[in-house]
């Protein structure tokens, strides 16, 4: 390939430059959700996050102490505080009006009704004064433009997992996932086995089936495995769902390991069986080891698929806080708390963040199976 | 912490069944005819005839069960009235074939069939072409793969943020209206926009595919003999006729794979139509609908009718692949 684009550097830059765009163009989406993951609720909802290291002005709208916080100072009373409470920030200006909530700097002195004075200081510090008792019981308004630091904070993290549910959800997830995931690779391992190397009449058949159940619709199978379910007993349950995946799972891991299975060479096959060894003993002692990347390509396809899975945990899981996998959650999160984008994006990098370690640190893996998978089977 | 020990059991409980059926079984057979001493040789003929059948036979079962048996008794209930058991003939399909809803959802279909297949797999191709050609090729490549890892319902909500509106005069916090804001555009609320909707639905499914389609485009790229290419240069092509002329024709069954792939993905379309309108606003599609009647409806003969359809429209891909496969073999 290089000889073809090497001779010109200019279409080099070019090559490289639409490369820097494409991965940019498919990383900023995921990129946006971690960096507002980490932002402070309030500055998220006001600024965009490619804006989140850069310092935020916002126009605020405050409320100075309420009148039983009131003391006597000489002839005045008197109402102190400061607007920003425990966090840091600087007015850029402040007002007392709605009309005109930009209009005096920081640190003037300005009069308000009835000999009232108000001043706000740079620092978010304030000074009501009033020659007669202050009478509001929610404070008066204080209009402020003010300069924010940044602010990043894991809060958002500790409230999903904690106060909205998502910790337990985690759990539940997992304990759908890894029977899931283990489970069907015996099963399959052993039919592939059969399906590759073993004679047997309608063999061609059982093969043609797998294939072709590799793309029957799961909507298909809903209806009648819910009826059945309810009809066994077996109801909403981690049983169900396990065996469901297990089900939905094995034609694909049937067809990954058949086509490797099947890769292997002939010859160790057939001096074991000279050998004098059994079908079964070869598929233990000399299969099963050898097909250990297939095994594990399978495995990730088989974990991201079960632990992504919204459809199939819907309809053979309970709604309930024991039994609402993450995605379930996340899709409720979306329902009640749609507006809450630091609810939103916390939880769903909690829900991203198993599967994306898998895929970077399996990729190997996972890219052999797809290739095995589609490319030979055509 | 109690529902994982269970969990780990499970699998421990699992793994242990499975292997002592396989074991066991064999063990069994090795017993009922054991392979020396007289008629050995018959006794193996027999136990080779049925091991066969002790390998496959967990995974028939479980074929059978959660594949073949859903979509004979989908054919039953699509027959039949709500709650499965009442005969009422063709109704069903009467009812499907009236409703506005069904339309819809069966244009909306129709369009991500047009669009996402032919659009992942061009940017597939795209980046395929691209990476192999820059020395950070394989992080480039890692990078547009991720989205393959994300849930579809993850994938929502990150894409949900991108779209996000705010009224005019408000801070855009949604990157896509701010970018148009930013050039002077008018910013709008993309994803309750009737018919252009599916497509900004259609990104988040793109988005996740690419990968998908670039990983499987880029081993057929590298399968190409040099020999082709370097051929042809000599002849004079230049890189676009190298790539029209040679490259492509010799990737067309990759191609197909990707393109069959990711139609049949599309057909089951569900969890981003579910998570970013719920089929509001006309972006109803087929898995969604019939969900719908399922979990909403509670109509399972309306609901079982319409995952039908979406059989009827895999099929043709179902009956390609079959067949391929008998000329492979």
């Amino acid at each position: 390939m290089d000889s073809i684009v090497g001779k010109s550097s200019a279409l080099t830059w070019a090559v490289n430059i639409s490369v820097v765009l494409l991965v940019l163009l498919w990383t900023i989406p995921t990129f946006g959700l971690l960096v507002s993951s980490v932002r402070d609720k309030d500055q998220l909802v006001s600024s965009g996050w490619w804006t989140s290291f850069s310092k935020v002005e916002r126009n605020l709208i405050k409320r100075s102490a309420p009148a039983s916080e009131q003391s006597k100072v000489d002839d005045l009373y008197v109402l102190t505080g400061n607007v920003f409470g425990d966090k840091k920030g600087v007015v850029t200006a402040f007002g007392w009006r709605s009309q005109d909530p930009m209009a005096f700097i920081p640190g003037d002195s300005v009069p308000l009704r009835k000999g009232k004075m108000l001043q706000i200081n740079a620092d978010g510090s304030y000074l009501l004064t009033s020659p007669i008792p202050f009478t509001s019981k929610r404070g008066s308004r204080l209009f402020v433009t003010s300069i924010e630091e940044p602010i990043f904070t894991l809060n958002n993290y500790s409230e999903v997992l904690f106060a909205e549910g998502l910790g337990k959800s985690f759990l539940n997830t997992m304990t759908v996932t890894i029977p899931a995931t283990i489970i069907p690779i015996l099963i399959a391992a052993f039919a592939a086995y059969a399906l590759a190397w073993m004679e047997f009449p309608g063999r061609a058949i059982f093969l043609a089936m797998v294939v072709g159940l590799l793309v029957v619709p799961l909507q298909m199978s809903l209806i009648p495995l819910l009826k059945l379910y309810t009809d066994v007993g077996i109801g909403k349950s981690y049983l169900g769902i396990w065996l469901a995946h297990t089900g939905f799972g094995l034609p694909l891991a049937i067809y990954l390991l058949r086509n490797y299975i099947a890769g292997l060479p002939r010859e160790i096959i057939e001096s074991a069986r000279v050998d004098g060894a059994n079908e079964f003993m070869i598929f233990v002692k000399i299969i099963l080891p050898l097909t250990f990347p297939a095994l594990a390509s399978f495995a990730i396809f088989q974990f991201l698929w079960v632990w992504n899975d919204l459809l199939i945990a819907t309809v053979f899981l309970g709604n309930n806080e024991e039994q609402l996998v993450m995605t379930g959650r996340l899709r409720e999160l979306l329902g009640s708390r749609g507006g809450n984008w630091e609810i939103l994006t916390a939880s769903a990098f909690v829900s991203i963040f198993v599967p994306l370690m898998v895929f970077f640190s399996l990729q190997k893996y996972l890219v052999r199976g797809l290739l095995s998978g589609s490319v030979k089977g055509g | 912490m109690e529902q994982m020990l269970v969990a780990l059991f499970t699998v421990v409980v699992g793994v242990l069944g499975c292997i002592a059926y396989f074991v066991g079984s064999n063990l069994l057979l090795d017993v009922i005819y054991p392979t020396s001493g007289k008629n050995s040789n018959q006794n193996i003929q027999r136990s080779s005839a049925i091991r066969p059948w002790l390998f496959m036979g967990p995974a028939i079962v479980f074929l059978v069960i959660y594949l073949v048996y859903p979509v004979i008794n989908s054919i039953y209930l699509s027959f039949h009235g709500p709650s499965g058991k009442e005969f009422i003939g063709f109704k069903n399909y009467i009812w499907l074939a009236g409703d506005d809803k069904f339309r819809e959802s069966l244009f909306n279909n129709m369009l991500w069939l047009l669009v996402v297949p032919a659009a992942s797999t061009f940017f597939g191709l795209l980046a395929a072409t691209l990476t192999d050609r820059v020395s950070w090729g394989n992080i480039a490549k890692s990078l547009i793969f991720m989205p393959m890892a994300i849930s579809f319902i993850g994938a929502s909500i990150i894409w949900k943020f991108v779209y996000d509106y705010r009224g005019e005069g408000d801070d855009q916090i949604g990157i896509f209206n701010a970018v148009i804001v930013h050039f002077g555009g008018e910013p709008q609320a993309w994803i309750a926009m009737p018919f252009w909707n599916s497509f900004f639905l259609m990104i988040i499914l793109i988005w996740i595919q690419t990968g998908f389609a670039m990983v499987l485009l880029s081993a057929a790229l590298r399968g190409i003999p040099e020999e082709t290419i370097e051929a042809a240069i000599l002849d004079g092509a230049n890189p676009l006729q190298v790539f029209l002329k040679i490259q492509m024709p010799q990737m067309w069954n990759t191609i197909a794979v990707v393109w069959t792939t990711i139609t049949i993905l599309v057909l089951k379309v569900f969890d981003i139509v579910m998570a970013m309108t719920n089929g509001q606003w006309g972006s109803q599609v087929l898995a969604n609908y019939m969900f719908d009647w399922m979990f909403r409806g509670h109509d399972f003969g309306r609901s079982a009718t319409i995952a039908l359809v979406i059989m009827v429209l895999v099929l043709p891909v179902m009956v390609w692949n079959v067949r391929n496969l008998k000329n492979e073999n």
